[in-house]
């Protein structure tokens, strides 16, 4: 795989970071033996990656003319308080963010400083955990990028109230945009750290926005993290959210793809301490020719953990939509209890729905469930509605909704749950 | 009101109704009775416009409209309302919110102002006494979890938040215990009124003993086979639906 501009930009910023460049160099090195994954690559069969790269993609994520004013037109609407973290093309912008938080509570700084102060070692141990289960072109080349990343820390005890949500900027004026953000969080002892994730296209080109965040919880923190994405169909998205649970806790991640040309959602879970438990919630109502592709890894290695998994597609037009979800119960995690759903509803005549489930287990004491359907809407369910002289459409769309709302629900946030509630019922065409 | 003039129907190859004539007027009730699979409840269905029967003969005429060329939803919005057999549970709507919509639905058809929040409480709760229902059911899923009386009560509901002109029972008695029969019984007496009129099918003469009918029709084979007064449901009550069955074996023979 040779890409004149990738291979331009790595050669201009190479050793540029004092902290980070040996790990991006090591990444670089990956990505040139790796390359990029083709459909013959088990964990990609169904999602053609590779055309998405582009000769002449902007790869420079230091240059946008994106005003502060047009960054801020597009946060969350409403009464919605937030630690914001801004991105654009894949570089935090210090600049550009603010926090309703202490630093007594929440720290944010560049992934390049924290790799070089009082953060540097759980940087050096941390970064880049995800590569052990991503070993494709896709994760090192992110990671050869890393140093316009961020760091964000939640403070021992400490309850960081108003959620940290993370803007993506992707400015794609002048032309194809491919941007890098990475992240890294370190949920400390007993924090409570809510995130968001949203990206923004700004620009009538195509984008391609290829992510990584890792996420590390250690004992009795709890975190609720939310990915919602809706880019429009001109933007694609391959991204990992890496959760690591270090000692027993909890961790939430809610997935919601409402648009997107490619999308391709890697979450998972590393449940690594006795005794926690995480939830994996997912939503992807697609249409056009939208393709949107869930990997999911749940990890059980230690005993008595206990994890819950609800995926939901709906799909239209000639939209695809892809779950792949794996589950590890690895030899020493006895009394694992792992559960894992996944269900489709098919309107488009030309829409399609692939879904695996993967389980692997090694352990003997163990209660593992899984299921997965693809089917239509419930015509009875239609037919009831609609004998209480509720029209078609409107029947349709609350059953679509009712669908949809248990996934929804799940966010913990009133504001964001609202927000995404409120899209979610304009692309039914249906509101109270 | 009703005017059903040679109604045949089929599911799929198999033909249930055979040539239904029943003409029901303003102030009625009316009971179709017979034995399982004689089309009783395929005649509701068909007339609420389940899209798994298909119509292949006769009319029905509903205030003055072809009631068979309407979708359901329109056949609702003229008035016609089903209390269906197996009411279907749905969840993530809440009951309150679906009669709401219903409700406003039907208002918008007639050119009438939606119910604000305010007005519609009251009525919900005016409504909630005739079949003695509870609140808190209303907040649940729409009949997520009801027992059978109370999804049974929530279909009475439903009928009088959307007082319809006719309505249509489907085996409404059927898993009722006799206090849940009595309760949905006196909440259709309520509505009864010199304007509407009512359809009751059943298999068992007891819920006839709480809804008195004025008209009874034993339902065979797919034809109407007897009509009288109610005085015919006891009969057959007491006989069995085997004496009709001789009887028109006696008649062919």
């Amino acid at each position: 795989m040779e890409i004149t501009s990738l291979n331009k930009a790595f050669e201009q910023k190479r050793s540029g970071s004092a902290t980070l460049g040996t790990f991006e160099e090591q990444n670089w090195s990956s990505f040139d033996q790796w390359g990029l994954p083709a459909l013959k690559h088990e964990e990609w069969k169904y999602t053609r990656i590779r055309t998405l790269f582009k000769e002449g993609m902007l790869v420079d994520g230091a240059v946008s003319s994106l005003s502060e004013e047009t960054i801020h037109q597009h946060f969350l609407p409403g009464e919605l308080a937030a630690n914001a973290v801004v991105f654009v093309n894949g570089i935090y912008q210090s600049a550009l963010s603010h926090y309703t938080a202490g630093t007594d509570q929440l720290i944010v700084k560049s992934l390049e400083t924290a790799a070089g102060d009082e953060d540097a070692d759980f940087v050096k141990k941390h970064l880049g955990h995800s590569q052990q289960y991503h070993k494709d072109g896709i994760n090192a080349l992110n990671g050869a990028f890393a140093a316009g990343g961020v760091f964000i820390r939640a403070k021992k005890g400490k309850q960081v109230v108003d959620p940290v949500v993370i803007y993506h900027f992707s400015d794609s004026t002048t032309g194809f945009r491919f941007s890098q953000p990475r992240i890294l969080v370190h949920a400390e002892a007993a924090s409570e750290l809510q995130i968001l994730e949203t990206y923004i296209r700004i620009g009538s080109e195509e984008s391609l926005t290829n992510e990584v965040i890792e996420i590390c919880a250690e004992t009795d923190a709890h975190v609720h993290y939310v990915k919602l994405q809706n880019e429009g169909t001109g933007a694609s998205h391959t991204g990992t959210t890496h959760i690591r649970q270090l000692g027993r806790c909890t961790t939430h991640a809610v997935t919601i793809t409402l648009s997107g040309m490619l999308v391709r959602n890697n979450l998972n879970m590393i449940m690594e301490a006795a005794n926690s438990e995480s939830h994996m919630y997912g939503l992807y109502l697609l249409n056009g020719k939208t393709l949107a592709d869930n990997h999911t890894i749940v990890d059980n290695q230690m005993p008595n953990c206990l994890s819950n998994e609800l995926y939901k597609g709906i799909m239209d037009e000639e939209s695809t939509g892809v779950f792949n979800g794996k589950i590890f119960v690895r030899q020493d995690a006895q009394k694992t209890n792992a559960y894992q759903s996944n269900k489709n509803i098919l309107i488009g005549n030309q829409s399609s729905a692939n879904t695996k489930p993967q389980l692997e287990i090694f352990a003997d004491d163990v209660k593992c469930s899984h299921g997965c359907t693809v089917g239509k809407l419930d015509e009875n369910a239609l037919f009831y509605l609609k004998a209480r002289g509720i029209p078609d459409d409107k029947a349709k769309a609350l059953l679509l909704h009712a669908f949809a709302v248990d996934v929804l629900d799940q966010i913990k946030s009133d504001a964001i749950r609202a927000y995404a509630d409120q899209l979610i019922s304009e692309r039914l065409s249906y509101s109270e | 009101m009703l005017k059903i003039d040679n109604l045949q129907a089929r599911i799929e190859e198999k033909e249930i109704l055979k040539g239904i004539n029943l003409e029901i007027k303003p102030g009625e009730v009316h009971a179709i009775m017979g034995p399982n699979g004689s089309g009783k409840s395929t005649l509701a269905s068909v007339l609420a416009g389940r899209e798994d029967y298909e119509v292949t003969g006769g009319s029905v005429d509903f205030l003055g409209k072809d009631l068979l060329e309407m979708a359901p939803e329109d056949r609702a919005k003229e008035g016609l309302f089903l209390a269906f057999q197996y009411p279907v549970e749905i969840p993530g709507v809440s009951t309150t919110n679906f009669i709401k919509t219903a409700v406003n639905e039907k208002r918008k058809y007639q050119g009438l102002e939606p119910l604000d929040a305010a007005q519609f409480l009251k009525t919900m709760k005016e409504k909630m006494q005739l079949v003695q229902i509870n609140q808190s059911l209303l907040s649940r899923s729409l009949n997520e979890g009801f027992s059978g009386g109370e999804k049974k009560r929530n279909e009475i509901f439903q009928m009088a938040m959307l007082e319809p002109k006719l309505g249509i029972l489907d085996e409404t008695d059927s898993g009722l215990d006799i206090d849940a029969l009595r309760i949905v019984a006196n909440g259709v007496n309520q509505l009864r009124s010199k304007d509407n009129a009512f359809l009751v099918v059943t298999h068992y003469q007891r819920l006839l003993d709480y809804i008195v009918p004025d008209f009874v029709h034993v339902l065979y084979n797919g034809k109407i086979v007897r009509s009288g007064t109610k005085e015919l449901a006891l009969e057959l009550e007491e006989k069995g639906y085997d004496f009709i069955k001789a009887e028109l074996e006696a008649t062919t023979a």
